[in-house]
């Protein structure tokens, strides 16, 4: 339980990239699959060249930027749709992965990491590095808060949300999504540095269908927490990346699911995620047990689920 | 402040559907000249506005705001010069933001956007300020999102935004079109009131001939893309609607017996 937590709270920094790209940008951005790997592999060939695991850590996230980057100039200076610009980003990223790693498997085995120090008091796996996840995943969303305020990120949040208002104030669009993009993605690769330090190895599939799991917490965590203030809404994402891990844990302990069926329970929550929060039943309900979503009937915006109209009115 | 020389915007040029938008439109505005626009569907009145604020490309002539030629300027570095509102009250303001996010967003138009706090104390207390203006209540609304208002109130809004960091040009289309009367004869008092304080030069399209007659100091005409006539602060002041109906089908008849003997 404690392991699925870990886990929970360092796919939590992939679900704020998500939720950075999905429903603040409102960029449909698939590069994640490739930049988790992208930040994976590089830390993992630091630190198997003798550098520091910060330094890896942090050159996961420089790393998994530039994914975010490649995104960026694809769509905005050659307009190409964002579902197919990021789709390419991270069919390329597969080969630069393969590149990166030198092969399909970096074992970190014996190398130190930025959990050694926590393995050396014999502290992971316990509640003790769950905190300490915890509060990582915690000041991620904190810093992101404090940098969707300001006026750049006012300049980004408007960009989502209307684009055309946005360049009618003297925003570049352009210069705001790439920006965004970077971010996210930035995380996205930290995510995928400590979590190959954490699993022992990078590999070149561990990225595969990541999308979904960032999807799936971004949307469960909404649905929880609402969207009415952005202190709950990316709250609500470590909240959900929590829940996702555990729905998957516990789906797990049950005989006739093995861990080859991951990807399908993946799809499947994101669909009951994705219906739920469209449900007016559902989010009526939600709205009782939380008095701060009271008053708030703004529709929210949903990846590829245009919404009907007759459905919010 | 504005002049545009010799401006032509044709859409799907070489193809059946070729529609020429604009037709070598030359226009000059003197600064606070407050210009009310007419015309029929069609006629090129949002073009216009749009080859002005950068939306849209034109394909030939040039377009000088505050004397300087903007013609290779994007629309997003034009907008430090240029205040807009549009017709749809959704499309000026970015509805998951609150108010005061919305304000702050207008008013870093043409200035740096960097790590600097968005709503800061001083500049919720200035938006309070200028709220109160409109007299809506809006200033005791201030964290609310503006999905949350009506369009009337977000047209005021958008208005307020577009002008209260004192533009070059304000850009006005149909922009009380579509709002009850009631409402759009508080917006109309808004934008004449808020165009008048801050001495703007403005450019209001409006498909009602009342209203612009009784706004602004000039008047001009549209058809089939051109300027057809246009009327001076002395013949505006006397002009009435059944006159302005006589000149356009005077207009009119002239374009059709052009076209037949053209
Ligand atoms: N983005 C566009 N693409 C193609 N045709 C357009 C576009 N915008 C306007 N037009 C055409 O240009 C002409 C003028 O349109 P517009 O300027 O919107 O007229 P108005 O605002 O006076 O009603 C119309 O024939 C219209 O169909
Ligand atoms: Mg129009």
């Amino acid at each position: 339980m404690a392991n699925t937590l870990e886990l929970g709270m360092l796919y939590a920094l992939l679900a704020l990239g998500v939720f950075l790209t999905y429903r603040i940008l409102n960029f449909a951005d698939l590069t994640v699959d490739g930049s988790f790997t992208t930040g994976a592999g590089t830390a993992a060939l630091l630190i198997t060249n003798g550098m520091h695991p910060l330094i890896g850590t942090a050159a996961g996230f420089v790393a998994g930027s530039l994914g975010g980057l490649a995104t960026g100039l694809l769509h905005t200076k050659l307009h190409i749709d964002p579902l197919l610009a990021s789709i390419l980003t991270m069919i390329a990223l597969w080969s630069v992965n393969l590149r990166i790693m030198g092969k399909a498997n970096l074992s970190l085995l014996n190398q130190p990491t930025v959990f050694t120090p926590l393995a050396e008091r014999g502290l992971v796996s316990t509640w003790w590095s769950v905190g300490i996840l915890a509060a990582l995943a915690i000041a991620a969303k904190l810093v992101i808060d404090a940098f969707l305020a300001t006026n750049f990120g006012l300049a980004v949040q408007s960009t989502g949300d209307n684009p055309a208002m946005a360049s009618s104030l003297g925003i570049s669009t352009d210069t705001t999504k790439i920006v965004t993009l970077m971010l996210a993605n930035g995380l996205v690769g930290l995510s995928g540095a400590l979590i190959a330090q954490l699993q022992g190895f990078a590999d070149i599939q561990m990225g595969v269908g990541l999308i979904l799991v960032g999807l799936a917490s971004v949307i469960v965590g909404n649905a929880i927490l609402g969207t009415r203030f952005m202190f709950l809404a990316s709250l609500g994402v470590i909240v959900g990346s929590a829940t996702y891990r555990l729905v998957i844990f516990f789906a797990l302990r049950w005989d006739v699911l093995s861990p080859q069926d991951m990807k399908l329970i993946s799809a499947t929550l994101v669909v009951i995620a994705l219906v739920i929060s469209q449900s007016k039943g559902i989010r009526a309900f939600f709205a009782r047990i939380s008095p701060w979503r009271r008053s708030d009937t703004v529709p929210e915006p949903l990846l590829a689920v245009p919404s009907t109209g007759e459905e919010e009115a | 402040m504005l002049r545009l020389a010799d401006v032509s915007k044709t859409f799907f040029a070489g193809t059946p559907n070729e529609r020429r938008a604009l037709r070598h439109v030359d226009l000059r505005l003197a600064k606070g000249d407050f210009v009310t626009v007419i015309g029929s569907n069609g006629a090129g009145k949002s073009t216009l506005l749009n080859v002005i604020a950068g939306s849209l490309p034109v394909d030939c002539g040039t377009v000088q705001i505050a004397g300087r030629n903007v013609v290779k300027v994007p629309d997003y570095k034009r907008a430090s010069m240029i205040g807009r509102v549009f017709q749809d009250p959704a499309a000026g303001t970015a509805p998951h933001l609150t108010i005061e996010q919305n304000l702050a967003v207008a008013e870093s138009r043409g200035k740096r956007r960097g790590l600097g706090k968005g709503v800061t104390r001083a500049r919720r207390h200035r938006y309070e300020h200028d709220l109160q203006t409109l007299e809506l209540g809006l200033e005791s609304r201030m964290r609310h999102r503006v999905g949350l208002l009506s369009g009337g109130q977000r047209q005021a809004l958008s208005l307020l935004m577009a002008s209260f960091t004192g533009p070059d040009l304000l850009l006005l289309d149909e922009h009380t079109a579509a709002l009850d009367p009631q409402r759009a004869e508080l917006v109309l008092g808004i934008t004449e009131r808020v165009v008048r304080d801050s001495g703007l030069t403005a450019l209001m399209v409006t498909h009602n001939m009342d209203q612009a007659l009784r706004m602004g100091n000039r008047l001009l005409m549209m058809h089939e893309g051109e300027i057809v006539f246009q009327l001076d602060e002395a013949a505006k002041k006397d002009a009435t609607v059944t006159d302005l109906l006589a000149m356009f089908g005077q207009v009119k008849g002239q374009l059709t017996d052009r076209t037949l003997l053209g």
